[in-house]
């Protein structure tokens, strides 16, 4: 099993490197063996989920350098299901971008996209902080790449401050994992974690430093205000599919403050004593408010779309702030339904914008569009699931953070903000439904002739319309399975939520305690480390 | 059947008319009405069970962790509302299918119809709150693409939108204060929660439930001040407003109110919140209602007022009270559908529903008339008709009642009635009685069965419920009241005489109020009609818009799309919430001394002061700003040969030489200078963010250097086992390529992935404008036209062999002195860079055998091999393994995987450096470039005969 782990590190890049030099110029070859990638993944994702499912933690080291002096990946319950979202959403996205033209609107969207695979890979299953910077490094300029991926001014500029605010991002990253290994001496995580665990309240300040740091580097990821100043625009300019992928990049911001605020920093931890409890709680706050209210206040279903995830970011941690069981089962529960939600209104926005005169998805009056009561009732769909409306499983997720926060001394804020803000999800979802798809406009000549003289339509060189249609189906469809399983799938998050806390399956997994003779480890200074744990 | 499937089988049925359509529209309806009709056939085979008494239940777990389960149950509460939407919605589906035009799309107005159903029937059939939300919310989302289904309407579309925000609002409060109920009873489900009344009312949360309750109660039941929408949703078809508007959607609230009347009612809270409520609704609906002229809106206000009679009741909390409620929700339900669906009847066939333009239909539309007549009548109150029988009670229980002070209450409840009488009257006499007019839009006469039977059934039951209201209704009233008060009923009879009492009395005075009231209507009219009232809709459209205007605002003004704005509150957040961080604790004491600094160490920190300083003053010289950054990035490496790591020096000099000749390139697209932005202000304001940044990196980077690790580092492993176990002195080198080979593994991947997109970038550029208006830039006459001197051409031929030796050198010596694959492939690529730029771009790529896309790859290729290979001998991935052998004539020398490893590595670095130099290299080609085969301007072979090559730019015949 161990080193089945390792599969989707390898694949992808195998697969993208073989791409680049020999079929760079072969669409269909290319499509082909993207698919055969991405359903590989998918397959290995579902084999994850199985193995971990009983609890076990499987250790695999590259280079077979004992932990913490190597890099160890790590898979558990948590990193399984991350590992399977994202197959599953790459799944649809590659589909989704087959049947449209995406990926033949620019050059290296297929090797693009296995790397970006990769390091959203890499980063679910590392176990060392520093490989994470590695793998965030990976899926930030592979992210890039497919940002920009067709090209137009616009895009161009918001793929600038995306790769700008990211960087700013990584450089903290440095910072913050400078000044952790200056007090702990260590990179792996789980050492970190026994190593932080034994140090007291007081000469704290370095430490402190560090984890606040680490928590902002994972808040830019996870568009958290005011960090989250780089996504408008990009979701917004991102081409679809790709828009719909990143649905899965905020949530390694997400992953990582679950995994290292539970594991390393948790509530319990004296060295950092919680302190970034309540500003979590309160910037997820604001986030649910400001996406909130883009939603309402959005010109184009683009931004629409971009500021629904930023919302559904702040719902996310929210739950996780409240660090109590019940939060992180919510948090879980809302990290599976945001992630489909939000790849699926995207892939709506696309469609709507496919067929709408200029390419143009504003919210002004056009003439009645090709399909409508489809799309219609594909983006009410997404919609009500991503304003976290019955009977998608938003609702669900919605009511167990609410559920969760009950017992908190500030339900009442928090109540008011997550139900507040959700009229505004409703109105402003309504208001962007009822422009484009009721508020139809006489099929005038002007818009048509414009269209027609510059090339076209995206609808028209789209190879396979009906494949990108039922991607995007297949997405809504994959959200009401999740609503219907809602019972043994929280049953599942339940016990990921105890793994996550516990944290002993973890660091034994990781750290055995007996292991000391290990064939690469005589006795050296760093031998010995294990022992002074508790 | 089971009760889930009751529920489920409209849902499920939503599906057919879309699909049954195809098959025509008769089709399509009696689809949709068999689904319904196996539904309430299905909820019909309980009745007898029901109705005496016993509760059904279905449970079925969906989502234990949270408490929300699929469980159901009926008693009668449910049943009677069952019922109601089941039997109501039936007759709504026959008298649809006739009434839509061949223009209405059919299937999606069953679907929606059917999606609705289902969710109401849910709601009432529900024990499980969480359940029960799903279903209320799924209400509100249905009835808003109903409402909504004439699209083309602007009405339509509002009055959509507002019954979503409302309802909605509603809904969410819902949410919030069934939580509460349910953490207070400890169980999400409501049988449990019906037995909680001690605990629930004894609650400190009690209030906040029950305020948060009562809003999505009262927002659905569209009670006042929510009561605004339920006009504007008349923009439906009428089968919808007959359906959600009359008999069912707006009871919902009502059936919330009875459902938890058990445990919420009793209180001063609710007798004051509810009641009050609900007198202001019944008066205030009523008197809108008398003064409008469209005939669905008056049929909508009468609805508010008689909704908020029955809330009132509700709020009263005794059990006649109760009673009096439920047997008044099945008489409305009765005669307001039929009203509805005369008043459809009347516009479908004069096209019109202004009662002003009405009047004398009574000979026209005989049938008609008599429906509009007995319906009427029975919401007027009038005698032997079922509304007078439910009228009656309520009329008892006021009397008994005292809300402020005494008198008050009956006396504004006669007022109302009156106000009710008056406005039936004048539905009759407006539109029915009265002479026949000319100028109908349309001359009307009855319509076909499909539209006057389904009201004529209603209208049948008000008469027999009317006669003989126990042998009628008494068994469901007696099972639904019980279930409304939890048992004990208290004495009533459902019969048409009781004597002379204070509610006859009343009855009568209302009654007789009510005609006055329309006698003297022309003058009240023209008052009304004078005095300006706020307008519900102004005011919402106004608060919407506002809404949407700030939060319009409020985006625009935090993403302004400027990107030093964001990076200067990145820079305040990432300070603040340091500087917090650090404040909440103590600093170690420091464990290390401070070295003392060296001559080296102040030049050093001189020069790169300076250069720093130099380049924040002239910053907006582009080529000077990379001159500075070279001399920043120097001072870097000589750092690193001080501190004794010439590994990362060697890395660091190779990095600079490739990237600064990368931006070069670069720059030679840009403007040479960067355009002056903002003012003095915004710069100083820039200095101190900027400022307060560095002196927080450099306070944070002497405490790093000072402190101590607070346990062994894994740092000292890495020194004592690099020779040992990993085969190698570089200790650099072994961690790159070894101990850490992994996140090299990663990082090769990231330069591979950058040459490609700089590479797709450049694709893009030049497909666009922007290459075409690259390809078109005049030449710069200012530059020298050598573009490739012959000195240069020579002495970099010259160098290519050197420089590969000296590559492959350092390749080899990585594993145990200063080098390594990175900066071996670094080397390699400035050694072919320097091709480039001596002879050019043509005569280069022309030797170039080997595609850089293809290096990279092979690079990527060979990591993951050489990880891969381990896997042959069973050790995990990129398990390094080292050996010693003896060749003839060469010294003892050392193989390791590591090395294949760091071959990757080197591919990736030369393939991803000349891929970003090709592509920035296409992009300086101008349209009229010529392919040039010399290596040099001037070519030393050729013949005198041959032309001179001319450098592009200048004129051929001012050459030379």
């Amino acid at each position: 099993m161990s080193y089945l782990v390792m599969l989707p590190l390898v694949v992808p890049p195998m697969v993208a490197a073989v791409m680049i030099l020999g079929m760079r110029h072969h669409q269909g070859l290319l499509r082909i063996f993207s698919l055969a990638s991405i359903l590989a993944m998918l397959a290995l994702s579902i084999l994850f989920i199985q193995q971990s499912a009983d609890g076990s933690v499987h250790v695999h080291a590259p280079g077979n350098w004992r932990p913490p002096f190597g890099i160890v990946l790590v898979l558990d319950r948590l990193s399984a299901l991350m590992v399977l979202l994202t197959s599953l959403l790459a799944l649809v996205v590659m589909l989704y971008a087959i049947g449209s033209g995406w990926d033949a609107r620019g050059k290296h969207f297929h090797p693009l996209i296995q790397f970006q695979l990769m390091g959203i890979y890499g980063a679910f299953l590392t176990g060392d902080l520093f490989n994470l910077f590695v793998f965030f490094e990976v899926l930030l300029i592979a992210s890039y790449g497919l940002m920009i991926h067709g090209g137009g001014k616009r895009r161009m500029q918001a793929g600038l401050q995306y790769v700008v605010y990211n960087l700013l991002g990584s450089t903290l990253f440095l910072f913050a994992l400078g000044t952790l290994y200056a007090v702990t001496g260590t990179l792996n995580m789980a050492d970190m974690a026994e190593r932080v665990a034994m140090m007291g309240p007081e000469d704290a300040a370095l430490i402190r430093v560090g984890a606040v740091m680490l928590l902002m580097v994972f808040s830019v990821k996870a568009a958290l205000v005011p960090l989250h100043f780089w996504l408008p625009a990009t979701y917004a300019e991102t081409p679809a599919p790709v828009a719909a992928l990143f649905a899965i990049m905020t949530k390694v911001g997400g992953y990582a403050i679950l995994r290292v605020y539970t594991l390393i920093f948790g509530p319990d931890v004296a060295a950092t004593g919680g302190i970034f409890g309540p500003w979590l709680m309160n910037a997820a706050l604001v986030t649910i408010a400001v996406g909130m209210i883009g939603i309402l206040g959005s010109r184009s279903m683009g931004r629409v779309a971009a500021y629904a995830s930023i919302a559904s970011m702040g719902t996310l941690l929210v739950a996780i702030a409240l660090f109590t069981p019940a939060g992180i089962l919510a948090a879980l529960f809302y990290m599976i339904h945001s992630t489909l939600a939000a790849a699926a209104l995207f892939l709506v926005v696309d469609l709507i914008r496919a067929r709408r005169p200029g390419e143009s998805c504003g919210l002004a009056a056009a003439p009645e569009m090709a399909q409508a009561g489809l799309l219609g009732a594909l983006y009410m769909a997404a919609a009500i699931a991503a304003a976290g409306m019955p009977p998608l499983s938003g609702f669900f997720g919605k009511m167990l953070v609410l559920d969760a926060a009950f017992a908190h001394d500030r339900t009442g804020l928090i109540w008011t903000v997550i139900l507040g803000t959700s009229l505004l999800a409703v109105v402003g979802f309504a208001r962007a439904g009822s422009a484009v798809f009721w508020k139809t406009s006489p099929p005038s000549d002007a818009p048509k002739a414009a269209v027609g003289t510059a090339s076209r339509t995206m609808l028209e060189t789209a190879p396979s319309p009906t494949l990108a249609l039922a991607a995007t189906g297949g997405l809504i469809a994959a959200i009401a399975l999740v609503t219907l399983l809602a019972g043994p799938v929280t049953a599942h998050l339940d016990a990921m939520t105890m793994q996550l806390l516990d944290r002993e399956d973890y660091l034994r997994a990781v750290l055995p305690l007996t292991d000391t003779t290990a064939p690469d480890a005589p006795d050296l200074p760093g031998g010995d480390l294990h022992e002074a744990a508790p | 059947m089971p009760l889930i499937l009751i529920a489920a089988l409209p849902f499920l049925g939503a599906l057919l008319p879309g699909v049954m359509i195809k098959a025509g529209r008769n089709a399509c309806a009696w689809t949709t009405a068999s689904v319904t009709l196996a539904a309430l056939v299905g909820l019909l085979v309980h009745a007898p069970k029901v109705l005496a008494g016993e509760v059904i239940h279905y449970r079925l777990d969906w989502m234990p962790v949270v408490g929300l389960n699929a469980n159901f149950f009926l008693d009668g509460l449910g049943f009677l509302f069952a019922l109601m939407i089941l039997g109501i919605g039936l007759l709504i589906i026959i008298y649809a299918r006739f009434y839509l035009g061949r223009q209405d799309p059919m299937g999606p107005f069953y679907t929606y119809l059917l999606l609705f159903q289902g969710a109401m029937v849910g709601i009432v059939l529900s024990d499980n709150v969480l359940l029960l939300l799903v279903f209320w919310e799924l209400t509100s989302l249905s009835s808003f693409l109903l409402i909504g289904y004439w699209k083309h309407l602007p009405e339509g579309r509002q009055g959509a939108r507002m019954a979503l925000a409302v309802t909605g609002t509603g809904g969410l409060a819902l949410i919030g204060g069934m939580i509460i109920l349910g953490q207070i009873a400890g169980s999400y489900d409501l049988s449990v929660i019906l037995t909680q009344k001690e605990a629930i009312q004894a609650s400190p949360l009690y209030l906040p439930a029950l305020i948060l309750i009562l809003i999505g109660a009262f927002t659905k039941s569209a009670q006042f001040p929510f009561h605004f929408w339920l006009p504007h949703a008349m923009a439906a078809p009428t089968p919808v407003s007959a359906y959600l508007h009359s008999a069912t959607m707006v009871k919902a609230g009502l059936f919330l109110m009875a459902r938890l009347w058990p445990v919420l009612a009793g209180t001063d809270a609710w007798f004051v919140i509810v009641a009050t409520t609900g007198l202001v609704t019944m008066v205030l609906g009523a008197t809108i209602a008398l003064f409008k002229d469209d005939l669905k809106a008056l049929l909508a206000f009468s609805t508010v007022s008689h909704l908020g009679l029955i809330t009132m009741l509700l709020g009263f909390g005794t059990p006649f009270a109760a009673v009096a409620a439920v047997f008044h929700i099945i008489n409305h339900a009765t005669f307001k559908a039929a009203l509805f669906m005369t008043a459809g009847i009347v516009d479908h066939e004069a096209h019109t529903r202004d009662i002003k333009r009405l009047g004398g239909l009574r000979h026209l539309m005989p049938i008609t008339f008599v429906i509009a007549l007995l319906a009427s009548l029975s919401m007027a109150g009038i005698p032997f008709l079922n509304g007078f029988l439910s009228k009656e009670m309520m009329l008892e229980e006021v009397a008994r009642t005292r809300l402020g002070i005494p008198l008050l209450l009956p006396l504004v409840v006669i007022v109302a009635a009156a106000l009710s009488a008056a406005y039936s009257f004048r539905y009759l006499g407006h539109v029915f009685f009265g002479d026949e007019r000319e100028d109908y839009p349309q001359t009307p006469h009855d319509p076909g069965f499909g539209l006057w039977g389904p009201p004529a059934f209603l209208v049948a039951l008000v008469v027999l419920i009317g006669l003989f209201p126990a042998a009628i209704a008494g068994p469901l009233v007696a099972a639904s009241a019980g279930a409304v008060t939890g048992g004990d009923l208290p004495y009533y009879s459902l019969k048409i005489w009781h004597g002379f009492t204070p509610a006859l009395l009343m009855s009568v005075l209302a009654v007789m109020g009510g005609l006055m009231l329309l006698l003297f209507h022309y003058p009240l009219d023209k008052r009304w009609i004078a005095t300006r009232r706020p307008e519900a809709k102004v005011i919402f459209d106004t608060v919407v818009a506002l809404c949407v205007q700030v939060s319009r605002r409020i985006t625009d003004v935090l993403h302004p799309g400027s990107m030093t704005r964001y990076t200067a509150i990145f820079a305040i957040t990432v300070l603040i919430a340091s500087a917090v961080a650090w404040n909440s604790s103590t600093l170690a004491a420091p464990g290390r001394e401070l070295l003392p600094v060296g001559m080296v160490g102040v030049i050093g920190w001189i020069l790169i002061v300076v250069s720093t300083g130099i380049l924040v003053v002239y910053h907006r010289n582009r080529l000077l700003s990379l001159i500075l950054l070279g001399v920043t990035g120097t001072i870097v490496s000589i750092s690193f040969i001080y501190f004794s790591a010439p590994d990362l020096a060697m890395t660091q000099i190779a990095v600079e030489v490739v990237s600064i000749i990368l931006l070069l390139l670069a720059l030679n697209f840009l403007p040479k200078s960067t355009p002056a932005e903002g003012g003095v202000e915004r710069h100083l304001r820039d200095v101190i963010i900027a400022g307060a940044m560095g002196i927080g990196a450099m306070i944070l980077t002497l405490a790093i250097q000072q402190s101590d690790f607070s346990q062994p580092t894994i740092s000292a492993y890495y020194l004592e086992n690099a020779k040992t176990l990993a085969g190698g002195y570089n200790v650099v080198n072994v961690i790159l390529v070894d101990f850490r080979g992994f996140d090299t593994y990663g990082e090769i991947i990231v330069l591979g992935i950058a040459a490609l997109v700089i590479y797709a970038l450049t694709e893009q550029l030049l497909g666009g404008r922007v290459g075409r208006k690259l390809a078109d830039r005049p030449h710069d006459p200012t530059l020298s036209g050598d573009l490739h001197p012959m000195m240069m051409v020579v002495a970099t031929r010259v160098m290519m062999p050197l420089a590969l030796m000296v590559g492959v050198f350092i390749f080899l010596r990585g594993h145990n002195a200063p080098g390594g694959g990175f900066v071996a492939g670094l080397v390699v690529a400035i050694a072919i860079l320097m091709q480039f730029m001596a002879s050019g771009y043509d005569w280069a790529i022309a030797r170039q055998r080997f595609t850089y896309h293809g290096i990279i790859g092979l690079g990527v290729i060979a990591a993951i091999l050489t990880g891969v290979a381990s896997w042959l001998f069973g050790a995990p991935f990129l398990t390094g393994a080292f050996a010693y052998y003896k060749l003839p004539l060469i010294e003892e020398f050392e193989l390791s995987s590591a090395m294949a490893f760091d071959l990757g590595v080197f591919l990736c670095v030369v393939g991803a450096v000349m891929l970003a130099l090709e592509s920035l290299s296409r992009l300086a080609r101008r349209k009229d470039d010529r392919t040039r085969t010399h290596p040099m301007d001037i070519d030393p072979s050729r013949t005198e005969d041959e032309p001179r090559p001319v450098p592009p730019g200048t004129a051929p015949a001012e050459a030379h």
